[in-house]
């Protein structure tokens, strides 16, 4: 018994200092650090115009991300001069006029030749605005376009 | 001198980075791109704006039978072909517009011909035009799902899948989906889109 309580006693004197090996987790951390840089895009994209977008049945997903550049259509928000008026938003910048939009969208197709523009407007808005903003992107040679839309819910 | 230098040297224990923290730092950092990461694709209806018409130069003609006309005014009336309908009826009339094949002269001679004219005034509003648009485009995939499941495909999707880098989408080439976009009073009669997908 004695020799036994005494083998145990050298046993977890051996293994006293136990406990789970760290070293390689930061290594597990990086790994995950980096996926999440990799797939994150940023944009820091401040909308001034309200958009709530219009519910649609048959979409389509838009995987690259980055080829995407956004176009806001919708009432302008409160803080901004002359809120209440429909404004028009190119990525980042309120247009003053719509006439503008050819050379935004020019310089920008001029980088990214496969540029698709996808369409924030808002339900209420005048169709009126986006067939002129419509035309400025002909012009442009901006053709492939997208009307962001929400999934219809199926209950109604 | 030299044996004050000696001791120091003895003294230092092996010079070593202190790795403890780097797992806390890069899970700080883990948890900010964990924060702003999105995963959220982006939906919506694509579609593909024609080329500019170059100067003084009149669209193509498209024959008065191959066209069916959706206008949509200002309080979100519909009318198709000059009929006051809803935006229930668009589905039933592009389906028998486009799948016509020359049986009815009303309609399209072919599906190839086949085009849905959508015409909105300036004040419609943004959601009845993408109601509009979302109806044709439902009617469209109805169509390209019957004819993927008639080759025995599960559905349009599966049968773009199956279809190598270099086929063709034979279920698209005979029945494009031609839609043109036109207020009543603008410029050059308006666009005309299709698809991109």
């Amino acid at each position: 018994m004695a020799a036994d309580s005494g083998h145990f006693e050298k046993k977890s004197a051996d293994t006293g200092d136990q406990g789970i090996p760290t070293s390689s987790l930061p290594d597990i951390i990086f790994m995950l650090l980096i996926f999440f840089m990799v797939s994150t895009v940023m944009r820091e994209t401040n909308v001034k115009v309200k958009t709530s977008l219009p519910q649609a049945e048959s979409l389509e997903k838009i995987e690259q991300k980055r080829l995407i550049s956004y176009i806001y259509i919708g009432p302008k928000k409160q803080n901004v001069k002359g809120s209440g008026q429909t404004g028009v938003q190119v990525d980042d910048a309120l247009i003053q006029d719509v006439s503008n939009v050819q050379g935004i969208m020019q310089r920008q197709i001029e980088e990214e030749p496969r540029l698709i523009v996808s369409f924030k407007v808002d339900q209420q808005a005048e169709s009126g605005i986006l067939r002129d903003v419509e035309q400025q992107l002909r012009d442009a040679n901006a053709l492939r376009i997208n009307y962001a839309s929400n999934q219809e819910n199926q209950g109604g | 001198m030299a044996s004050l230098l000696d001791k120091r040297d003895d003294e230092r224990e092996e010079g070593e980075i202190n790795t403890a923290g780097l797992a806390d730092i890069s899970f700080l950092l883990l948890i900010f791109f964990l924060i702003t990461t999105t995963f959220d694709t982006d939906t919506g209806i694509g579609m593909t704006l024609p080329p500019p018409l170059p100067e003084n130069q009149q669209p193509p003609p498209v024959k008065d039978r191959n066209m069916l006309k959706v206008l949509i005014n200002a309080r979100g009336q519909v009318l198709i072909e000059e009929e006051a309908s809803s935006m229930e009826d668009i589905s039933r009339e592009v389906k028998t517009h486009v799948l016509n094949r020359g049986k009815n002269p009303e309609y399209s001679q072919t599906p190839d011909d086949a085009l849905v004219s959508i015409k909105t005034d300036r004040s419609t509003s943004y959601k009845m035009y993408i109601n509009a648009l979302d109806e044709v485009k439902a009617t469209y995939n109805e169509i390209y799902n019957k004819h993927a499941k008639e080759q025995g495909f599960e559905s349009y999707q599966a049968y773009k899948e199956s279809l190598g880098p270099d086929e063709d989408d034979m279920i698209r080439e005979k029945i494009p989906l031609n839609i043109s976009i036109a207020e009543p009073s603008s410029r050059g009669g308006g666009g005309e889109g299709g698809s991109s997908s």
